[in-house]
């Protein structure tokens, strides 16, 4: 299975990425082969609907699974119509820390989408 | 044109809401007894509770918005790769538009190569439009949740304005943005609100540079004036600003408005506040126009 994460940085020793839809860096994951990709974020940079542009590579790159600390009600409408299921992870926290409490079932559905923008409204 | 014989238009902007834009252009309606008041703050239009205009007509505004046609769309992406704020995603071999985020600029609908994208529109709020006791009310009402009234404003300022007469008070959104720029790119002149803080001063210098980026004739009104040194005030002698009027931090004048009634018609003193402060626009707006129209 495939999972997408936002990360700081392009290697395993990254945290992960605040703000879903502006990081600068997307790990693509697959928990069964261990393969890790690194993607450039260009939805970084964009002057609106970031969310959505990010959201749009996460559906483009097969992932099927996001975690996160935070998302934004327009990229969870592109995540929910590609059918891919959020992840909330805790903020501050290693991406490899991440991955193992996911694939031990640790890690809950995100519930509360913010609204607005760039994680603004976020808790 | 000769603006003396025609429409005047002064817009009433500050910095930041609160500083007493809609009580300074509403006394200034009345106080000219024949005029046209436009609420151009269409997020929060509170003119019309002290004017209460019976309303006559309404009118909804809309904005373009793509639709998509799933049989025609064959999924080249050209339309989500046009838009720079990423209204549209294409997911699961289907099209998916966030009018939240579109900007209404068409291109997606025209660049579509099978014409499966359309416009439909998009209501994102009303102009109500009314009157009373010789003055023209009209007021812009945006939906809650919509990004932005500006679609509104072009509607008013252009549709909206009334030849038969002589004056337009124009109640501008607070701030600086997109919004104000539409309200006041078309006025003859620009009345500054300012409140006596160091916060007012900052919420001023943004109207400021505005003013002057648009190369706006215009003038402060120092509102809520209490005894001691004023800090919008010296700021305007500093920059050399024109000072139009001082209003008082007065029980009577915040007693008169709470209550939704207008200092003109209900105090002597205020009467001639504004008649004042009106008499001296209208002198500065000829004045401009005798220096930018020498031939006049």
């Amino acid at each position: 299975m495939k999972i997408a994460i936002p990360v700081d940085k392009p290697n395993l020793a990254a945290g992960v990425n605040q703000n879903f839809g502006r990081t600068p860096y997307f790990l693509i994951y697959d928990t069964e082969t261990k393969e890790d990709v690194f993607i450039d974020n260009s939805a970084a940079a964009s002057q609106g609907g970031a969310g959505i542009k990010a959201a749009q590579s996460i559906v483009d790159n097969n992932a099927e699974a996001v975690l996160t600390p935070l998302c934004g009600e327009n990229a969870a409408g592109v995540l929910n119509a590609a059918g891919i299921k959020i992840y909330k992870t805790v903020r501050d926290a290693l991406v490899m820390d991440m991955i193992n409490a996911f694939m031990e079932g640790k890690l809950a559905i995100l519930e509360d989408i913010h609204p607005g923008y760039h994680g603004q409204v976020g808790k | 044109m000769d603006k003396s014989a025609n429409n005047m238009r002064i817009a009433v902007l500050s910095g930041k809401g609160g500083t007493g834009k809609t009580l300074i252009a509403v006394n200034l309606a009345v106080a000219a007894k024949d005029s046209t008041y436009i609420d151009c703050d269409v997020e929060e239009p509170n003119g019309h509770l002290f004017l209460k205009p019976e309303v006559v007509q309404e009118e909804e505004i809309t904005v373009k918005i793509p639709a998509v046609d799933e049989q025609l769309c064959m999924g080249c992406r050209t339309c989500t790769y046009f838009c720079r704020f990423n209204a549209l995603a294409y997911i699961n071999d289907k099209l998916k538009i966030f009018a939240d985020v579109c900007h209404c600029c068409g291109g997606c609908v025209l660049l579509c190569p099978v014409e499966a994208l359309s416009d439909i529109d998009k209501v994102i709020g009303k102009i109500q439009k009314g009157a009373k006791d010789n003055i023209n009310v009209n007021t812009g009402i945006l939906d809650f949740g919509v990004e932005s009234g500006v679609p509104i404003i072009k509607k008013l300022l252009s549709e909206y304005v009334p030849d038969s007469k002589d004056l337009t008070l124009i109640d501008c959104p607070p701030g600086s943005a997109c919004i104000v720029m539409e309200s006041i790119k078309d006025v003859d002149y620009c009345i500054l609100v300012a409140e006596p803080t160091v916060f007012g001063v900052h919420n001023l210098n943004m109207v400021y540079e505005l003013v002057k980026l648009f190369d706006k004739p215009h003038g402060v009104v120092l509102n809520k004036c209490l005894e001691g040194e004023n800090p919008a005030e010296k700021f305007c002698i500093e920059k050399g600003i024109k000072i139009l009027g001082r209003i008082p931090f007065d029980h009577e004048l915040g007693t008169i408005n709470s209550n939704a009634r207008i200092a003109v018609r209900e105090s002597e003193g205020y009467q001639k506040l504004f008649a004042g402060l009106l008499q001296k626009v209208t002198e500065e707006v000829h004045q401009h126009e005798a220096v930018t129209h020498p031939q006049r």
